[in-house]
């Protein structure tokens, strides 16, 4: 046992600074990829102009402008109009939500003006809480499908609440807190065949470092990406349309985004963007093959190590960079403490404004009670996630496990 | 940056008077609490201190959404301070112990005190198990009153030096296992010297007003519309207390407190009328003279020690003071168990835990009546400041 380990054993204080640290939260951000910062750094130095202008220094702002969204397009497998860069994830479910069903709403297609909207219990907030404004301001239905016990959503729940009268769907393609990976293809169907007239949305924001975007998204019209979930910056995001797919504009201004998104285009956070979801890509086979090993050894170690404990979801309907554990007579919210004193940065639940660790809607979609559901931890990694994060990790948590077991 | 004083925190008063103590300190965002942050950090060094705002209530609030503002600042100040800050979620605890028996309470025509409850069940428990868990030996928090060390180890509750600022009454629930892992850094100091030292530091908190009321409710939706969105409420009869005659309605019993003076109005005689009575299944308030709404007599259940029951005199009787509010009058009164007294055994109504293990407090004269749910502490007759233990009226 080395000291520090003796040292944590016996709550002797860490000072966690002076620690190198392994970082378990990518799925909450990641570190911006050296590839991404090279590609900004001009576009916050030299060419800084504002790429609506009608100079050679708005040209030059405009043409990388315009490469990153056609290759923004490209890898998410949509045509380049197609593509309404947003100031992240949650502006663009935003956009989706709102937007999509205003378009569908006024679109005169003789579809009839919807009464309805249908989102999975276990959505991310920004998908929740605007499908929960939208009811509000439109006094439509909403219609909220529960998980099953692995964590995917209740396909004949889905068909049961999805007629004719739904104007959008939203699903996402991966959940964020557990990372299963939902069945876009067959929700897509579902649809389809019950509620044809709907809208199809994912928030594929946590799908984008791991999986083939263009074919898990394909049933889907609208798909929301965040460039900080893939090593871009924050602040960066898209939301991709699909079948001639129509938003209506949540900002109105001077009409950039072909009116669909006003105000001066982040081009820096573009271009950002662009290259970071291009290395990502580039990289995927790789990425996915080794994380998953990191993260296969470090949850099979967990489970061999740590008594009471369950990974939640079945591994293969899981992307590679999550590994959810419930951790028996735990409460997380006093491991994620003492585990940053130890180093290991890891998350549980869903962080509220305050900073505060939220009840889990995701685990109380899935049927978990509260109780069991406090003690689930997140351990995300990527990319940047190596070997020694694992070991330190495999040695850390059982110490501090059995502290807080005493 | 702070500057560095000489250790005035009289580490030796407390239990913790090792020099590696490592302590939690509750921060609720206000400037008790940042200051007496700043006192532990100058008396221990910022790597032994920790500060942690508790997220509470997940309502509407005064603040904010789940108190954002107040955390803001809380956060702020240990960050000023060089301390990590955790925010710990106690939103369910809060619920379950505090606001359902708050609302439950007035359902049941009891004025419970939810900042008592808080104390019991939520800082002086859940934060304290949470700090052990963590390998933290003591908790503090910005509280008005001193914990004192006998020098035969044994823990004294003690009044807070600004007579006008104590908080020993909200505390009476603590007990020895709890006294010994507490520190009240401010205690000892004016309310006026905490803001000149929060000033002096340059706390962002300096100059924030002290927060009132009840921390859950919105002082929009006040106390009758938070209970009306949770329980039903009933209109009800006014009685007079000497002749049972009907004097009219009134909205809502729920909304009625025992020795209540206001919307009361006047009687025959021109006085002002008080609340002696409020039953909840007949829906009756029974309001009386000022003579009618007095008692000499209370019975209290939910019964705590600071440090164990004191020694008992002539029939199992001991002096004590008795205080029934946060900063109310002190009256002299005779205590004694519930079981000891035969014309009270059977009578055993009460519902708080410890019922069976009741106190009867005998005023030496009569007082205005204190309202079921009330906590009614009692303080050493020999030694003014000193804290004997706590009950909740029946």
């Amino acid at each position: 046992m080395t000291s520090t380990d003796a040292d944590q054993m016996r709550g002797a204080p860490i000072d966690s600074t002076t620690l190198t640290r392994s970082y378990f939260d990518h799925a909450a951000t990641t570190p911006l990829r050296p590839e991404a910062l090279e590609a900004m750094l001009p576009f916050l130095t030299d060419n800084f102009a504002n790429p609506s202008g009608a100079h050679a220094e708005s040209r030059r702002a405009r043409i990388a402008l315009d490469d990153a969204r056609d290759q923004i397009a490209e890898l998410l497998g949509v045509g380049p109009g197609d593509v309404v860069l947003t100031s992240g994830g949650t502006e663009a479910d935003d956009l989706a939500i709102h937007g999509g069903w205003a378009a569908r709403v006024a679109d005169g297609s003789g579809r009839g003006v919807p009464a309805a909207l249908v989102c999975a219990a276990m959505e991310h907030h920004a998908v929740l809480e605007a499908c929960r404004a939208l009811a509000a301001v439109s006094g439509a239905e909403l219609r909220v499908v529960p998980s099953d016990r692995s964590g995917q959503i209740d396909l004949d729940a889905l068909a049961e609440v999805s007629d004719p009268s739904v104007g959008l769907v939203s699903v996402m393609a991966v959940n964020n807190e557990i990372g299963t990976i939902q069945p876009l293809d067959a929700v897509a169907r579902v649809v389809a065949e019950h509620a044809p007239g709907a809208v199809v949305h994912t928030d594929a924001v946590q799908a984008a470092p791991w999986l083939d975007l263009p074919a898990v998204t394909a049933g889907a019209d609208l798909v929301s990406i965040s460039a900080h979930k893939f090593g871009g910056p924050k602040g960066s995001g898209a939301l991709a349309l699909r079948r001639q797919a129509l938003v209506r504009a949540r900002i109105d201004g001077g009409g950039q985004e072909r009116g669909r998104r006003s105000g001066t285009p982040n081009v820096a956070g573009a271009v950002g963007m662009a290259a970071a979801l291009a290395a990502t890509v580039l990289e995927r086979h790789a990425t996915v093959a080794r994380v998953t090993a990191l993260r296969n050894r470090l949850g099979d170690g967990l489970l061999a190590t740590v008594s009471d404990i369950v990974e939640t979801g079945d591994r293969d309907d899981r992307v590679a960079g999550i590994l959810h554990l419930r951790i028996g007579g735990v409460e997380a919210e006093a491991l994620v403490v003492l585990l940053d004193q130890a180093g290991v940065a890891t998350s549980a639940g869903a962080a509220c404004s305050s900073g505060a660790v939220e009840p889990s809607h995701v685990l109380g979609a899935m049927g978990l009670d509260p109780l069991e559901s406090s003690t689930g931890i997140r351990f995300s990694l990527g990319v940047t996630t190596t070997d020694h994060d694992v070991d330190r990790a495999l040695r850390q948590v059982p110490i501090v496990v059995d502290r807080l077991r005493h | 940056m702070l500057t560095v004083r000489s250790v005035k925190f009289p580490l030796s008063s407390t239990g913790c008077d090792t020099r590696d103590v490592r302590v939690l300190v509750a921060m609720s965002g206000g400037v008790d609490s940042s200051v007496a942050a700043a006192l532990l950090v100058e008396a221990y060094g910022p790597d032994q201190v920790v500060g942690a705002t508790l997220k509470l209530w997940g309502g509407d609030s005064d603040s904010g959404c789940c108190s954002v503002a107040d955390v803001d600042d809380a956060r702020r100040v240990a960050d000023q301070l060089g301390i990590v800050h955790h925010v710990f979620n106690f939103a369910s605890d809060f619920e379950e112990h505090v606001v359902d028996p708050y609302v439950q309470g007035h359902a049941e025509g009891r004025t419970p005190n939810p900042c008592i409850e808080c104390n019991r069940h939520l800082k002086f428990d859940r934060l304290l198990e949470r700090a052990e868990s963590l390998g933290y030996e003591a908790v503090a928090t910005g509280h008005h009153a001193r914990s004192h060390r006998d020098p035969d180890g044994r823990h004294r509750l003690l009044r807070g030096a600004d007579p006008k600022k104590d908080q020993s009454y909200v505390l009476a629930m603590l007990g020895q296992a709890q006294l010994a892992r507490c520190i009240f850094p401010v205690g000892d100091r004016q309310k006026s010297d905490v803001r000149a030292e929060a000033a002096r530091l340059g706390l962002r908190t300096a100059d924030k007003p002290d927060s009132q009321d009840v921390c859950f409710i919105r002082s929009d939706v006040g106390r009758a519309g938070f209970l009306g969105d949770r329980v039903p409420l009933h209109a009800g009869r006014l009685i007079d207390h000497d002749t049972g005659d009907d004097l009219g309605e009134v909205e809502a019993v729920e909304l009625v407190t025992v020795g209540q003076r206001r919307g009361m109005g006047h009687g025959t005689d021109g006085r002002r009328r008080f609340v002696t009575a409020v039953d909840i299944p007949t829906r009756r308030v029974t309001i009386g003279s000022p003579e009618a709404s007095m008692a000499d007599r209370i019975l209290l259940h939910t019964v705590a020690w600071v440090d164990g029951r004191p020694d008992v005199g002539a029939g199992g009787a001991f002096a004590a003071l008795a205080q029934c509010s946060a900063h109310g009058p002190v009256y002299p009164c005779t205590v004694r168990g519930e079981a000891a007294d035969g014309a009270d055994e059977g009578t055993d109504t009460g519902g708080g835990a410890g019922s069976s293990d009741g106190l009867i407090v005998d005023l030496a004269a009569p007082q205005r009546r204190v309202a079921p749910g009330q906590t009614v502490a009692l303080y050493d007759p020999a030694r003014p400041d000193s804290v004997i233990g706590s009950g909740v009226v029946r």
